[in-house]
């Protein structure tokens, strides 16, 4: 039924368009009524499957016939198109390079607009949950326990939603992180980039890269399978006590995780520094030491820094490695042996299984989110800010 | 005048600094090859299961005069026949372990083979079938009796294992069952088989979406775009936008998926539908970086060039810019693909984290992703899931190399200078 509606559309769609081109056209009226039918299938195509996947079969009769409807306006859209071409005695070619250049130009808009839909649905669900809990207390409570109780009498019966110690734990692990993935990676950046030959570095690319692409699962399960044991045999030889679930082992393996991260874009920075710079501070008599610190490296900064900033980004929005290595309870620590949890923990913990979305359990998943999305924006925002303020061209 | 000791201590500084360089990349190297090798310790055994030879009486009062009933009265017979066998075990701990000889696929594996060969209901038949977690760990050398008496097995039970394996009556072979089943609550018959599949429409998806989307986005952005002054304003924004939408951490995008696809859209929980458009949201942006690295290296005097002869813009990129971009296009789509197939987290959030036993059979279907799967064995307490959650990282881990190395090649192989 929908498959010969759509035929039907094309095939009106088609002899509008060719019907209305002029005569005297430089294409053949063949060629309006082609792109017309094409637009009209293509189009209406798409609305009817869109339809098909989101309502799956059981829908009013109205909406059916709206839906119709709406199936024959890329058809309706295009005959006008090829009618105004043809007055305007445009060739087909136009029209068609007219309606790509819109279809790249939606692609484009649709890119732009995921950002927006990320806001609006985080967002949404977030402000119901401040309806339930008031704000003050998710921002500056200091207990973390989302489990409500069933019944009234049971112990613990409310909830606490204090963001405090969830983000105080994010922060300790991420602090962990970026103490091993910082020095690592810039030191390694500044040695490819200014001490290694061009041979050497195009044997540890691919080393980096490797380490890159290990996803975080296969960290996460390393963390868990291998380090944390042997972690915590060590904590035990030394006489101190180490949770199973440390924010030490968790932290180790992310900082690992970020040094390709911070390595390749502190490279790429070094990079963009013109040779004249380095080849003048030689020839004044630098060591190639002091040319990297006080010459090369200074000009980088902005990049540098930038690529840090998007590092802790990443290092705070790092899910799997923590859901698998730290903990789920929240304590307000600094003890990194101690196990902590973190924003994305509990994102994952609160949402995994059955959700329902009048529940300040589940929407508290959201506030969480929308949290943990305005600290990474405001972060890249920032990475972005001092790239273009303190940028400056050389030549 | 030379100042010799400031010199030296100059040039020690330099020297103490490229021993640092070369240390911390050893250190990178050295992670790197004790995770793969920690790993692929831990998992090369899960490639391999081991059966064991056991004589069944295949009781027509258990299984039906023409052993049609289901796998569970076979199983039946399996343990009666492993009871009878080793009928000095005593006690409910020593015959539970007896029972353990023959896994929990055993049933369904005698069911099969009676089929196959149709033997006689009746008789007694002597088969292979599936070593149970305990028995298995041993016979594949995965526990030794040390490790097994760690584990409070019974002195007598490991005696009849190493009676077992001595009189030749075991064999350990390359499971190829480990490929092609679904998951399932037993470590022996458990396999990756639906997760890869689940992946394999997750990726298709996820590909089928971003890459016709991203190389639109990056052509507009970077061939079409008007840029007069007043439209500067909007392509910055666009151009934050696409880079800030790479740093989005990723489970905020299971967060999206969660409320706008689940919520308010129906789709199917738990389905690569859901799974793969949330992951091409999140490859979208690296493919539109990528893309527009690769056009912008395209030079301008090509399109140029088109449009003289007297080519349209349109044309000219279509015919001759893009083809010659394809390269880096195709190697950065490449790249988005690995980091969608090892991406864990926004999954958790839309529902593929059951237990599916079945592998999909449509986009529609409830399945799970390999690194989901990785994931939940990675929890499961049970003997037997260990080895076997190394083994889905190596699997994964290779898909990724491979992946990995396609993208290289690719940008080695067709890389044009300029």
């Amino acid at each position: 039924m929908a498959f010969l509606w759509l035929l039907l559309l094309a095939g009106g769609a088609y002899a509008a368009a060719a019907n209305r081109s002029p005569a005297e056209a430089p294409s053949p009226a063949a060629a309006y009524g082609g792109y017309a039918a094409a637009a009209a299938l293509i189009g209406g195509g798409a609305i009817m499957a869109a339809f098909a996947v989101l309502a799956a079969g059981d829908a009013p009769f109205w909406a059916a016939a709206l839906l119709w409807a709406a199936a024959g306006i890329p058809a309706a859209a295009a005959v006008m198109h090829a009618r105004r071409m043809g007055f305007a005695r445009r060739r087909a070619r136009a029209g068609f390079e007219h309606l790509a250049l819109w279809v790249l130009a939606a692609a484009a808009a649709a890119a732009t607009a995921a950002t927006a839909g990320i806001i609006f649905a985080v967002a949404a669900e977030s402000a119901r949950f401040f309806q339930l809990v008031p704000a003050s207390e998710f921002f500056f409570g200091t207990a973390w326990s989302p489990q409500i109780a069933i019944r009234e009498d049971q112990a613990g019966a409310s909830g606490a939603f204090g963001i405090l110690p969830v983000l105080s734990g994010t922060l300790l692990i991420t602090a962990v992180a970026m103490a091993v993935a910082v020095p690592a990676g810039l030191v390694i950046a500044v040695y490819l980039s200014e001490f290694s030959a061009p041979k050497t570095r195009a044997r540890i690319k691919p080393l980096l890269e490797m380490l890159a692409g290990v996803p975080t699962i296969v960290y996460g399960f390393f963390a868990v399978a291998t380090l944390s044991p042997l972690l915590r045999g060590l904590a035990e030889e030394l006489g101190a006590s180490m949770a199973g679930e440390s924010a030490l082992a968790a932290g180790l393996v992310m900082g690992v995780m970020l040094i390709p991260f911070v390595a390749s874009l502190s490279e790429d920075a070094l990079f963009a520094v013109p040779d004249s710079l380095r080849q003048g501070a030689l020839g004044l008599g630098s060591t190639r030491y002091e040319t990297a610190f006080y010459v090369a490296a200074p000009a980088a900064a902005p990049g540098i820094a930038a690529g840090l900033l998007l590092a802790l980004s990443r290092a705070l929005g790092e899910t799997m490695i923590v859901v698998m290595a730290a903990g789920i309870s929240a304590v307000l620590t600094v003890n990194p042996l101690e196990a902590v949890t973190t924003v994305t923990v509990q994102i994952v913990t609160l949402l995994t299984g059955d959700q329902e979305f009048d529940d300040p359990k589940t929407l508290a998943a959201f506030a969480l989110g929308l949290s943990l999305f305005c600290i990474t924006l405001a972060l890249n925002l920032l990475a972005l800010r001092v790239v273009r303020r303190y940028h400056q061209t050389y030549d | 005048m030379i100042d010799r000791a400031a010199l030296r201590r100059r040039r020690s500084r330099e020297r103490a600094f490229i021993y640092a360089g070369r240390a911390c990349i050893f250190c990178a190297a050295a992670f790197l090859f004790f995770l793969a090798g920690s790993v692929g310790m831990q998992g090369w055994r899960g490639f391999l299961h081991s059966s064991v030879r056991v004589d069944v009486f295949l009781d027509p009062a258990v299984v039906g005069e023409e052993g049609e009933k289901s796998a569970l009265s076979y199983r039946r017979l399996v343990r009666k026949a492993l009871l009878a066998e080793f009928s000095d075990a005593s006690g409910r701990l020593e015959k539970k372990y007896v029972r353990g000889i023959a896994g929990g696929g055993a049933g369904s594996a005698l069911r099969e083979a009676v089929q196959k060969h149709s033997f006689r209901i009746g008789g007694t038949v002597s088969v292979w079938l599936p070593a149970g977690a305990v028995a298995e760990s041993y016979f594949k050398g995965a526990a030794d009796e040390e490790a097994l008496r760690a584990q409070l097995v019974p002195e007598a039970h490991i005696a009849r294992l190493r009676a077992l394996a001595e009189s030749g009556r075991t064999r350990t072979e390359f499971n190829a069952g480990f490929f092609t089943r679904a998951d399932s609550r037993n470590a022996e018959t458990a396999g990756i088989g639906g997760a890869l599949l689940g992946s394999f429409y997750t990726l298709l998806l996820t590909f089928a979406v971003s890459f016709p989307l991203g190389v639109s986005a990056a052509l507009y952005l970077e061939m079409f775009a008007p840029r007069g002054r007043r439209w500067r304003r909007w392509l910055d924004l666009a151009e934050i936008n696409i880079n800030n939408l790479a740093a989005v951490p990723s489970v905020i995008f299971g967060l999206l998926g969660l409320a706008v696809f689940l919520n308010i859209f129906n789709m199917p929980r738990s389905s690569p539908l859901v799974g793969g458009l949330v992951l091409s949201l999140m490859t979208l942006p690296t493919v539109i970086i990528s893309s527009r690295a690769a056009l912008k290296g395209v030079p301008p005097s090509l399109l140029s060039a088109a449009m003289s002869l007297g080519a349209t813009r349109m044309q000219g990129v279509f015919h001759h810019v893009l083809p010659a971009a394809m390269p880096g296009v195709l190697t950065g789509a490449i790249i988005g693909m690995a980091q969608a197939l090892g991406e864990t987290a926004p999954l958790l959030m839309i529902g593929m984290v059951a237990f599916i036993a079945d592998a999909p059979s449509g986009l529609a279907d409830a399945a799970t992703a390999l690194p989901v799967q990785i994931f939940l064995w990675a929890d499961s307490p049970e003997r037997g899931f260990g080895e076997r959650t190394a083994a889905a990282v190596l699997v994964l881990l290779g898909f990724l190399i491979a992946m990995n190395a396609a993208a290289v090649l690719l940008r080695r192989k067709m890389e044009v200078k300029w």
